[in-house]
């Protein structure tokens, strides 16, 4: 039956998060993004909710709580609505937890997810995207080819977050170019595996705080046993509608800062002996954002749930990344244009959320719901 | 917890209102639509009619039932269950669907009738031929201000004299030519009393002084009457008054608010309406696509995708997002929470949605969108209405600002 209503559980965790997001993101964004860092004290406190281990069954040291993709869109919306780097920092090792606990063999199981339980954050990413402008699954370049009891991984990645740090990434690649996006698997390659090359920290037009890489593999090895889910693999279209979800998620959550501090500034700002949110041209651009956030919000939670049903999904989850994407551009244009000239002045949020913004449509596997 | 699967009842209904739809709207649709002003398609009116008789039955009684026991603010799904009919009903045909009996003036009489006007006037849907009940509420020169409405209602004695013009009346002959129906007229007993002085009044099939002059040419919706109604001395038992006493006092504005309401409740269904015809504009351009050989693939690099691909996704999302807007204030609704916001923005958004989708598909189908050999010109024509009556896209940007911005009428005009 048709419902609307978050369960008590994901009501308490979005205020949870939500006051996070406030409280300890809020607080420090401009600085991380002025100066390109996350402070280590951040990634202590954001681990403390437990978000990731939550989710983590008992008997590899987690909490044991079973996934729900549609709590992941509440939570990440959530993060994303204090700052949008710093959440992806936050949940980046759940684009290798989260496929581990559903696609994992029980070896890697044992080997990977126990570090993601300790009271330590632990970095990890996912490895997806490439450098070249008609970058999609079912044209990956990177290969994976099997050689004895090997495959040998050989491609570039960029975009990949945290991957300086990362304990493990989850790197896609070819494994038979006539299957197309059917021949895309993920296997994990642990920090320092020679023939894994980090490259300079890239330069973005947005998410400036976190720390991105292209990371080149030149006949890097890896143990058979670390292919995602060994000899059965992993069902690759569904881990990139997760990370469809999340983006949506986020960019919602980016949507609704920018809307909300539009809306808010609106109220404040007066010209000719009234506030501009009392004008027709500036209020209806805040109705339409309103409403374009919930649609967005909307999209997402329907694909996740079809997601918890173990409904296909693949139309549902593009259509709400895209949507989203154009939305999050639209709203944080928005929000400059309220602005004003203000909305220029790096004093304000606004340019920052326009410059994550328009990431949107690029991003492909950086966060997973 | 978060839903979206619609509940077996819900499921069954649609499904077997589409298999209608399909079969019986469908093939017809042209026909009425060329046929302005012609033939009422009594074929289907007589079908659909025999079905309401019953479930207006069932739905009066159960009403009366949950007064006595003060359960009226139960939780249901009749809500989302007519967006996803009048959902069907529109795939099928929305000129169609407007032609069916009952109307707006039973739903306004249903929400804020005292029991002996439910009574007196919600009986008829239960039995017999045939009625509509019509909403006279557009004048000339008051469309969305509808507080600016100058018809008249004087008190003589046991009556009220009534004199104006209402224009745009849906349904408006059928109500009081063509059946045994029932106008509801909104007057001003005061204008210097602004809101407070406007009431909303019953006025029977044939009663003298009502007078239709005018039947409407319209881009769309043309199987459906539009008309013009006038009121010359027309004169109605004091009863007539729509609402509880309170209503009447001329200084009470809970009169105007609680018409205002019943926007609340049809303007998601309105709403639901475009998602019917947005979504057979849809259905059709997928299908020529697909008989044609052309894909539209999900997933791949915006630098591989056409442009035609780009549209239909869109196209896609944009619908999918207004129906989920449209669930979500039926869904309310049903809870009966509030959900004044949440129906304008899903008005607003479908509205636009229907329109934009359907002149796409129009588009992209080229010399075959524009033939009036199939439907789609016609859907387009149709869907255009969604986004202008029970309120403009405009006057639901405004009251979604108003609330967003926790702005009065003054602050935000």
């Amino acid at each position: 039956m048709v419902s609307f209503d978050l369960s008590d559980d994901q009501r308490m965790i979005s205020e949870t998060v939500k006051k996070f997001a406030l409280n300890e993101m809020r607080a420090i964004y401009r600085d991380c993004d002025e100066k390109g860092t996350i402070p280590p004290e951040f990634v202590s406190k954001a681990w403390e909710l437990f978000l990731i281990p939550n989710n983590i069954p008992e008997a590899y040291g987690g909490v044991g709580e079973p996934r729900s993709v549609v709590t992941s869109t509440i939570i990440a919306e959530e993060l994303a609505y204090g700052d949008f780097s710093l959440a992806v920092c936050a949940l980046a090792p759940a684009t290798v937890v989260y496929p581990l606990i559903e696609f994992g063999t029980e070896e890697q199981k044992q080997k990977y997810l126990p570090m993601f339980c300790e009271e330590q954050f632990k970095a990890a990413a996912a490895a997806l995207m490439e450098p070249r402008i008609d970058f999609d699954l079912p044209s990956m370049k990177t290969t994976a080819a099997l050689k004895g009891s090997e495959y040998v991984i050989n491609g570039e990645k960029c975009l990949v977050p945290l991957a300086a740090d990362a304990q493990v990434i989850l790197v896609y690649a070819q494994t038979d170019a006539s299957a197309g996006a059917k021949g895309v698997q993920a296997f994990l390659v642990d920090k320092g595996t020679a023939g894994m090359e980090l490259g300079e920290r890239e330069k973005n037009m947005g998410i400036k705080a976190l720390d991105t890489r292209k990371v080149t593999f030149k006949d890097c090895r890896v143990p058979k046993a670390n292919r995602l889910g060994g000899d059965a693999g992993c069902d690759t279209a569904k881990l990139i509608n997760y990370t469809y979800i999340g983006l949506a998620a986020m960019a919602t959550g980016v949507s609704k800062a920018a809307f909300e501090y539009a809306r808010d500034y609106a109220k404040e700002r007066e010209a000719f002996g009234e506030p501009i949110a009392s004008r027709q041209a500036i209020a209806f651009m805040l109705a339409e954002m309103a409403i374009e956030v919930d649609a967005t919000r909307l999209l997402a939670w329907e694909a996740a749930w079809r997601l918890d049903k173990g409904l296909d999904c693949d139309r549902e989850a593009y259509l709400a990344k895209q949507y989203a994407a154009e939305k999050v551009l639209m709203i944080t244009d928005r929000a400059v244009q309220i602005l004003g000239g203000h909305g220029y002045i790096r004093e304000h949020p606004v340019e920052l959320w326009l410059r994550n913004g328009r990431g949107f449509a690029t991003f492909e596997g950086l966060v997973t719901a | 917890m978060i839903d979206f699967e619609l509940s077996e009842g819900i499921q069954n209904t649609r499904n077997m209102v589409h298999m209608l739809a399909e079969n019986m709207m469908r093939p017809s649709a042209r026909q009425y639509d060329e046929g302005e002003h012609g033939d009422k398609p009594w074929d289907f009116i007589n079908m659909m009619w025999e079905d309401a008789k019953r479930r207006n039955r069932a739905r009066f009684e159960a009403q009366k039932g949950a007064k006595k026991e003060a359960k009226s603010d139960k939780p249901s799904e009749n809500a989302v269950m007519f967006a996803n009919v009048i959902e069907e009903l529109s795939w099928g045909d929305c000129g169609l669907y407007l032609n069916m009996g009952g109307g707006l003036g039973v739903a306004a009489v249903e929400a804020v009738g005292t029991p002996e006007q439910k009574e007196r006037f919600l009986k008829r849907f239960t039995e017999g031929e045939p009625k509509w009940g019509a909403m006279a509420i557009t004048e000339a020169n008051a469309g969305s201000d509808t507080a600016a409405i100058t018809t008249t209602a004087v008190r003589d004695g046991d009556e009220w004299v009534l004199n104006g013009e209402k224009i745009f009346v849906t349904s408006g002959k059928a109500a009081v030519v063509d059946s045994e129906g029932f106008v509801v007229v909104w007057a001003t007993l005061d204008r210097s009393a602004g809101r407070a002085g406007i009431k909303s009044f019953i006025v029977e099939h044939g009663t003298p002084g009502m007078t239709v002059t005018k039947l409407e040419k319209k881009l769309g919706i043309r199987a459906s009457d539009t008309c013009t109604i006038v009121f010359e001395d027309c004169r109605i038992p004091f009863n007539n008054i729509l609402g509880s006493p309170e209503v009447q006092k001329k200084d009470s504005t809970s009169g105007f608010k609680g018409a205002m309401a019943t926007f609340d409740a049809t303007r998601p269904m309105v709403a639901a309406s475009a998602l019917g015809i947005g979504r057979a504009a849809i259905d059709f351009v997928k299908e020529e696509f697909q008989n044609r050989g052309i894909q539209i693939r999900y997933g791949i690099s915006p630098y591989r995708m056409t442009a035609v691909e780009r549209e239909v996704q869109q196209m896609e999302a944009n619908l999918q997002a207004a129906r989920l807007l449209t669930w979500r204030a039926c869904w309310m609704m049903d809870q009966r929470q509030r959900n004044n916001l949440e129906a304008s923005m899903a008005k607003a958004k479908a509205g636009l949605a229907v329109t934009l989708v359907t002149q796409k598909a129009v588009e992209l189908l080229g010399p075959l969108g524009y033939s009036r050999e199939l439907l789609l010109e016609k859907w387009m024509r149709d869907g255009k209405i969604n986004d202008l009556f029970e309120g403009t896209g405009q006057i639901n940007m405004l009251i979604v600002a108003r609330r967003v911005l926790d702005y009065t009428r003054e602050q935000l005009k």
